[in-house]
């Protein structure tokens, strides 16, 4: 019989920081050569099972462990952190941050030059892995000049340069477009099989990481075990969802469609699911879905006209920019990194000044306000609210753009207590921040951001590195309040589930121009762009062209309306 | 991006590029030591146009040094004022005699020919290691710099940490830019329109969350680090070290004999100052 290559046993820990177990109870063995995907929605645990399975716990984090946790042979609580990095490779969530070297080729050295190996040893390792993992026009780049998904592989390098048995990763596709992390995927699926390695994937997106041909599929749900199986089983009963996960949505429109995946065969992918019936029942389906036009008013707020701009004098990184805007818009703006996306929404709050063009707002041309002036019609919100809270509890994060504004302290108090009521927060205005969750901590940007009476919100992906329910939870709060205040809403963002879900236009960016300008689900359905945009293939795509649907994106559409109407 | 510090390395090939970072560590170091501690003025003329012979030798154009140089020259301008301001007499109490240009030495302002070849020592010992500093700076690649401090004996914890540094600047900047903006756009006016309170307090602002983001960065790091093994042994290996060449060696060689004139220098002038006034 093989040896497990990783044995839980009765495993619970707690972190000295906290009131409770963080894991209970745990029993799970990894054998030698599996692809194990641990998933759960945020809080169940599974980052810290990952952090044992380093060794960062007991070492780094302190706590009580009761139980066992032998990786390869060694009990985790008795051997060190250096012993443990021999046996399992580490890829952090923020690959940015574990990039400690000045270029690619001294980071994937980093590891050796501690073992105290010899130059011309580290050159060569270099030189190998860097072949493997299609770094070597690389290797003299600095991590500033790359890619997210070539960093993620400069990460990889740097651990599997020690030729550890183990990879494991944590949330690798947090912080990659969805066409990165698609080919990330497939790239782990291919080194497992290549080098024989065992691979450990945390994340919580499971239909991405099916990409991976993964064998195992282990849920935690609060610190226990709910479910390990292989993901066929697994995807076949309907409880992910429960789990505050999110399930593959070639499977949900299935379901939608009256087929039981039961009756399926290969239902770990969109592209092999099989049963005879699937063609006709999306067929019919689909012609009994209605879709519905709301009929809107189109009042254009904001209009950009042939809007240029470069830095310096360099190229145009806006070239003649056209779009419009309207009242009570939800728009999604998508885009590869570096496409302009940062620069459009810097034009628009008055960071830059347009070389050339207009920008009008309610018809008035914007190129005499100030950002101060502007950031009373436009607010905008950064991706991480770490970098937004600069006060300790809630009420005086909120006030203060207010208190800026010079009104009486009653007015301020009025207002502020308004916009907490309409946010969930009033309960909490005297919490400090630092005893709020993520998402919460969202809510007190977007609440201090809503007090100034905006117009129109810009969000950079609001949503990133979020699990399903804290997903659903921040959306359905913003389309809630914007609904109410009749806002304008401008969201920057790789996420296709958002697009698709929350919002109603797609703007797809290239080269500093509007190259779409379309429903989410034409975009989504568009070979062309989703390559341009480096989005990905969703799998509702996949299952119209396989079973020959007349109309991809009418699919798509109505599939996604009646997720919204079952909400 | 990280190579556009306010001075940065310039790839270029020249004898000074060819050099390994220590060596030319090692050079500025033991140069600027005894470049401080004697007055010789044949010394240090002699250094200082050593140093301006080999700065014209790596090819570092003038352009790329001019804001680094405009504020050294100020600054060792500002130096030279207030070290006279504050006793104009201290040449004459050096060199034992009093060659009068101005006034008498009993009045406290005053100026003779010792103040005056005083303040020109102490003018080439801010100036002669300026040239060297600036050649280490701009002919080494950013990556040795760590590797050169670790072989000169500075233990690598902390050289680690200056390529750690090196690393993480452009994104801390980067982390600036984006919480000044985001602060901005919620009305705190921290360009020049408004006064300094204002600005000062929209500065507090940008700075708390920065100091909240770069933390959070440093603990990530810091486990990143672990994670390889970084701290394990006593020595490490550098992947981007240079082994000495003869070049090293030459230059090594000269450094010595530059030391060692110095030295001598002191017997000679029977201690630190060399004095044309007996």
């Amino acid at each position: 019989m093989v040896e497990p290559l990783i044995s839980f046993k009765d495993f619970s820990f707690k972190y000295d920081s906290q009131a409770e177990d963080t894991l209970k109870h745990i029993n799970l063995d990894i054998y030698p050569g599996e692809k194990v995907l641990i998933a759960g929605a945020s809080g169940s645990g599974k980052s810290t099972l990952g952090r044992v399975i380093n060794g960062l716990i007991p070492h780094a984090y302190p706590g009580t462990i009761s139980g066992s946790c032998v990786v390869n042979g060694k009990e985790v609580a008795d051997s060190s952190l250096f012993d443990l990095s021999f046996d399992v490779g580490t890829v952090l969530q923020d690959s940015d941050s574990q990039f400690v070297g000045l270029t690619v080729a001294e980071d994937m050295a980093f590891s050796l030059e501690n073992d105290q190996v010899s130059q011309a040893e580290m050159k060569s390792a270099v030189s190998k892995w860097a072949k493997t993992l299609q770094l070597n026009e690389l290797l003299k780049n600095s991590p500033q000049e790359i890619s997210g998904g070539q960093k993620q592989r400069v990460a990889m390098g740097g651990v599997l340069i020690d030729e550890s048995q183990v990879l494991l990763f944590d949330e690798p596709l947090a912080s990659l477009d969805p066409a990165a992390g698609l080919a990330s995927m497939k790239l782990i699926d291919e080194l497992a099989t290549k080098q024989s390695l065992t691979v450990v994937l945390i994340e919580h997106r499971i239909e991405e990481v099916l990409h991976a041909n993964i064998d195992r599929l282990v849920v935690l749900r609060d610190g226990e075990i709910v479910a390990n199986d292989s993901p066929n089983k697994i995807l076949e009963s309907e409880e992910l969802v429960g789990l505050g996960l999110r399930e593959p949505l070639y499977l949900s429109v299935l379901r939608r469609a009256g087929i039981a995946i039961t009756d399926c065969r290969q239902i770990g992918h969109a592209e092999t699911i099989t049963n005879p019936a699937i063609a006709e029942s999306l067929k019919s389906w689909t012609k009994g879905a209605k879709l519905t036009y709301a009929d809107k008013k189109m009042t254009s707020l904001l209009e950009l006209r042939d809007i240029k701009f470069a830095y310096g004098a360099g190229k145009n990184v806006i070239d003649g920019l056209n779009l419009i805007v309207h009242q009570g818009e939800i728009i999604s703006l998508v885009g590869q990194n570096g496409t302009g996306k940062s620069t459009l929404s810097n034009l628009i709050t008055g960071f830059l000044t347009p070389d050339s063009g207009k920008i009008l707002f309610a018809g008035e041309d914007m190129a005499d306000l100030s950002v101060k002036e502007r950031s009373e019609k436009i607010g905008y919100i950064l991706q991480d609210p770490n970098q937004m809270i600069s006060k300790t509890t809630v009420f005086e994060e909120v006030s203060s753009g207010l208190v800026l504004r010079e009104i009486s302290n009653e007015e301020i108090q009025t207002q502020v207590n308004e916009v907490l009521k309409i946010c969930g927060l009033y309960e909490m205005r005297h919490w400090p921040i630092s005893a709020l969750s993520f998402g919460q901590k969202k809510r007190v940007t977007i609440a201090a951001i809503l007090v100034l009476d905006p117009k129109m919100l810009i969000l950079d992906e609001p949503t990133a590195g979020q699990d399903f329910r804290h997903y659903t939870e921040i959306m359905s709060f913003l389309e809630k309040v914007c609904a109410e205040k009749d806002l304008t809403v401008i969201l920057i963002t790789h996420d296709m589930h958002l697009m698709l879900e929350y919002t109603t236009r797609t703007i797809v960016l290239d080269a500093g121009h509007v190259i779409m300008d379309d429903t989410p689900a034409k975009v989504l359905t568009s070979d062309n762009i989703l390559q341009r945009a480096s989005l990905a293939k969703t799998s509702l795509y996949t299952l119209a062209s396989r079973f020959g649907l007349p109309s991809a994106d009418d699919f798509v559409a109505k599939f996604i309306e009646s997720e919204r109407r079952m909400r | 991006m990280s190579k556009n510090l306010f001075v940065g390395y310039n790839e270029r090939d020249t004898f000074m590029h060819r050099l390994s970072g220590s060596t030319k560590l090692i050079g500025f170091v033991s140069l600027s030591i005894i470049g401080m501690v004697t007055f010789d003025t044949r010394f240090l003329l002699g250094i200082f146009l050593f140093s301006i012979i080999l700065f014209w030798k790596s090819q570092i154009k003038l352009s790329e040094i001019s804001f680094i140089l405009k504020v050294i020259i100020a600054f060792a301008a500002f130096n030279i004022f207030l070290v006279y301001v504050f006793s104009p007499g201290y040449g004459i109490s050096i060199y034992g005699s009093h060659h009068m240009i101005l006034g008498n030495p009993n009045q406290f302002f005053n100026l003779s020919w010792e103040e005056l070849l005083y303040l020109f020592n102490v003018l080439l010992k801010y100036t002669f290691a300026v040239p060297l500093a600036l050649i280490f700076l701009l002919t080494t690649e950013p990556s040795e710099f760590a590797a050169s401090l670790n072989k000169i004996g500075v233990s690598y914890r902390i050289s680690y940490s200056v390529e750690i540094t090196l690393r993480y600047i452009p994104d801390v900047q980067r982390d600036y830019r984006t919480i000044s903006l985001a602060q901005q756009a919620r009305g705190y006016e921290i360009s020049k329109k408004a006064n300094l309170i204002t600005r000062a307090k929209g500065a507090v602002q940008i700075i708390l969350p920065l100091i909240f983001t770069s933390l959070d960065r440093i603990e990530t790091v810091s486990q990143a680090m672990s994670l390889r093994r970084f701290g394990r042994h006593n020595k490490r290996t550098w992947y981007m070290a240079r082994r000495f060449e003869m070049a090293d060696y030459l230059a090594f060689f000269v450094i010595f004999l530059i030391v060692i004139v110095g030295v001598l220098l002191f017997k000679v002038n029977n201690g630190r100052f060399w004095n044309p006034f007996n």
